[in-house]
Parts: C-alpha cells; structure tokens; sequence
C-alpha cells in the first residue's frame, strides 16, 4: 500500500467518523459564522472597503476555525489507545500525517465555503463570479495550513493543554501562508488580475511544498515516542 | 528454529529511571513466550519496544533481522495493548475493513466478513461500537489484532477484564496462530492462564530479565515457583 493510499484510508476513516459526529465541522462552522456576524456589525457592510480587508477578515476567521479541526484530528485517536494501534500498523506514520492533513483539508473547505456564502450575504461580497481564481487560492492556502495543523496535531496530541497549545504553536507559523492568501484574496475580491501577484502564488506553492516535505520526512520522529 | 525476536543489552530511560536494564532476550520462530512480572516490572516498555512505539537508549532489537520501526516488520505483527485499539463511532465492519486495508490484506470485504462471523458480531456489523457490550468490544479487538494473520504477535496483558467467551476465543486464536506457526509474545501477571499458552517464560523484574527459558511442567504445577526462584521479592502472595 503505497502513502497515498495509505493517507486516503485514514482521511476516509476521519470523514466517516466526522460525518457521524460532526464535533469539528459543528463547532467550527458555527464559530465562524458567529465571527463573520459580530464583524458585520462592527464594520459597515455593503461599502467598497470590504473589498480591501474582506480577504483579512476571512482568513483571520479561517485560521481561528481551523485550529477547532486540528485539535480534533488526533485527539480522535486518544480513546482506545488508538493511535498506538495504528504505530503499530505497517501504515506509516507520514501515511497517518498526511492523511490528517487530507482530512483537515476536507473539513476547512467545508467552512469555507459556509464561511464564503455568510459573508456574500451580510457583506454584501459577490464571490461566485470570481470562483475560479479564489478556489486556487483556497486550495492552496488550505493544503499549507492543514498540513501544518495535522503536524502539529501530532506533536501536541499528549498535552494536557493542547487546545491552547497549538494554535499558540501553528499561528506564527501561519504567517507567511496567511499574508499570501489574504493578498491574493483581497487582490480577487477587488477584481484584480491575479497574474500581477504571482510572486504570493509562489509563496503558497512554496510553503505547501516545504511543509508536506518535513511532514513526510520528520512524521517518525514526531509520533513514535 | 529461526530466530524471530532479539534483543541485545537493550535499555530504556523515562528520564533518569531504567524502565530495562540491559535485557537479553531472543525468541525462536513458532514459539510462545510468557513475559511475567509484577506491575511496573517493565512487561509493557518491553512490548511497545517490540512494537515500534518507542524508542530505546541502548543496544540492539530485531524482529525477522528488521528493526521495529521498518515497515516489513510492522506489517508481519500484530499488536493488541491495553486500549482496545478500535473506534467507537464506526461500526464493527467498518472497523474492520479499515483495517484489514491498512495491514494491506487481500480481499478485505471477505475478510471483513469471515472475522465478524468467526468473533460472533454479524448481527451487529452495522452498529456503531459505542452501542456495543464490554465483551464485545473485545471480540472486535481480537479479530482487529488477527485479521491480517500477522507472523508476530505482540499482546500486552491479554487476558486482562475479558469475559469468559472473550478468553475462550483468545486461547483459540493463540493455539491456531501457534500452529501456523506464529511467534507469540504476551506480557502478563496471571500466571496459570499465561503458562497454559507458553512454550517459553521470561522474568522481568525492575527491568531487568531475571529468567529466560523453557517452559516447564514445575511451572504448571506450581506458577509461584518462578518468583520464588529468581526473584529478590518471593512469590506473589
């Protein structure tokens, strides 16, 4: 069973048990809806400003919601000693990170596009005509944080104060995904052409590429023991 | 008889304290191996060693010339610790096959199925475990721990809490795995149901191996003996 197979599996498992349980999805879609509603007061919605920090304020909202769904992620393996049987498996530990990551993946998307319509509507924002580019975008900038979630959702899974611990950890560490994806989100919102921002196109694709490589590289070391 | 398992002078620190204090120990293909020893004796560090989950400071371990943490290694083993090791918001089918295609088995839709009929879950394949009896979280977790006939098999205090059906089934499955010739490592402190399965014994006690060998029918006849003989603590009372 080669890793991707090996990642689709576990990203399977944690789809199914989060479709029956919805503790992450639940939690961080409402979380996120109730952010955009306070920040639609505060700001004046339906004025052209929104186009220049609408990007800020859903990445802001996004890191904050994914931090819900990284928690959970190995957290799920706690009970029944499950993640020991799955070290024990021949799935390899960059197969389980990697696998997290996918299913991270999957959940943040979900908010964002609950995240994406709540702020059409009360912002006043039509995104729908510029999909194209803000689903690269996204997907982009989702896989960089994702992966950085399920790795150090590893790495805190044991502590007693992980729900602090790891956005604590994973937020500094955002920073460089986060500027390019509020960048280019704003740069779409405003109706922009996209290909003038290539250089935080590459940032993106560049962070992506580096932190699934360590993921894939360090995943023994940051589970076994 | 080819070697299975060895471990050579190995030791293990949680900080500053020895958890094994360099433990010798080899394991022949086939055989059966009892790790007695009170609690905290070092049974379980010695086992997630062999499993793979953790790591140790000194010496040297090998299952079939591999190391644990090598996948072929981790994929001719099974392991079942303390926590039962399967999830509570899945069904027992999808349990299984989840990990029937993690260990990389043929055919996991039969597979799946002959397991849930050999451990006496069909009837409630669907259900989700979390509505499942203590003794049939167990029966999952043995056909969990044998599903992909592993050619090592690494248990921690397996008959530990389990039920009357759930002990029969175990000794079943370690008699037919010993058949086709699996190698078998159990950690425990009930001594009569450990002898019953062992062909070989190990002592541990404060981490260190007091005692390596055959089983024998002294040991049958008097469980005690072993901790009388080579331990600083006598028998258990």
């Amino acid at each position: 069973m080669n890793l991707f197979a090996q990642a689709l599996a576990v990203a399977r498992k944690d789809l199914a048990i989060e479709l029956r349980t919805k503790e992450s999805l639940n939690a961080a879609g409402s979380f996120a809806i109730v952010i955009l509603l306070i920040f639609s007061f505060a700001f004046e919605s339906f004025s052209d400003e929104m186009n220049e920090f609408g990007g800020g304020l859903l990445w802001l909202v996004f890191a904050f919601a994914g931090a819900l769904v990284f928690n959970r992620g190995f957290a799920r393996e706690l009970p029944n000693e499950c993640l020991d049987t799955l070290l024990a498996s021949p799935l390899s530990a960059a197969g389980l990170i990697i696998g997290k990551a996918f299913a991270n993946f999957a959940m943040l998307l979900v908010v964002e596009l609950v995240s994406l319509i709540v702020f059409g509507i009360f912002y006043g924002i039509d995104w729908l005509s510029k999909g194209a580019w803000l689903s690269v975008v996204f997907a982009l900038a989702t896989w960089g944080v994702s992966i950085l979630g399920a790795v150090f959702g590893a790495l805190t899974v044991n502590l007693r104060l992980r729900e602090l611990m790891l956005p604590v950890i994973i937020y500094p560490l955002m920073i460089p995904l986060l500027i390019a994806a509020i960048e280019l989100t704003n740069t779409v919102l405003n109706q922009h052409s996209v290909s003038g921002q290539m250089e935080w196109i590459r940032v993106l694709v560049a962070s992506d590429i580096v932190f699934t490589t360590l993921a894939w590289m360090l995943a023994d070391a940051i589970l076994v023991n | 008889m080819t070697q299975a398992i060895a471990l050579d002078q190995v030791w293990k620190f949680y900080g500053d304290y020895a958890a094994l204090r360099d433990c010798t120990l080899s394991v022949q293909e086939g055989s059966c191996c009892a790790l007695l020893g009170r609690n905290g004796a070092g049974k379980t560090t010695l086992l997630r060693i062999l499993a793979g989950l953790t790591t140790f400071q000194g010496g040297a371990v090998s299952m079939f010339g591999e190391k644990p943490r090598a996948e072929k290694a981790r994929r001719q083993s099974g392991f079942l610790g303390h926590g039962i090791g399967i999830y509570e918001d899945l069904s027992a089918a999808e349990n299984l096959h989840f990990f029937a295609r993690i260990t990389g088995s043929a055919d996991i839709r039969s597979l799946t199925t002959t397991w849930l009929e050999r451990v006496g879950l069909t009837r409630v394949a669907s259900m989700p475990v979390r509505q499942f009896s203590r003794g049939m979280r167990q029966r999952l977790a043995l056909a969990r721990t044998f599903i992909h006939s592993p050619k090592i098999l690494l248990l921690d205090e397996p008959f530990t809490s389990l039920d009357d059906r759930a002990i029969a089934m175990l000794s079943e499955l370690l008699v037919e795995a010993r058949q086709r010739g699996a190698t078998i490592v159990l950690s425990t402190h009930q001594l009569r149901e450990a002898l019953a399965v062992a062909s070989h014994v190990a002592l541990v006690e404060n981490g260190r191996l007091r005692y390596t060998g055959e089983r024998t029918q002294e040991m049958l006849d008097d469980p005690s003996l072993l901790y009388r003989l080579h331990t600083d603590l006598g028998a258990p009372q």
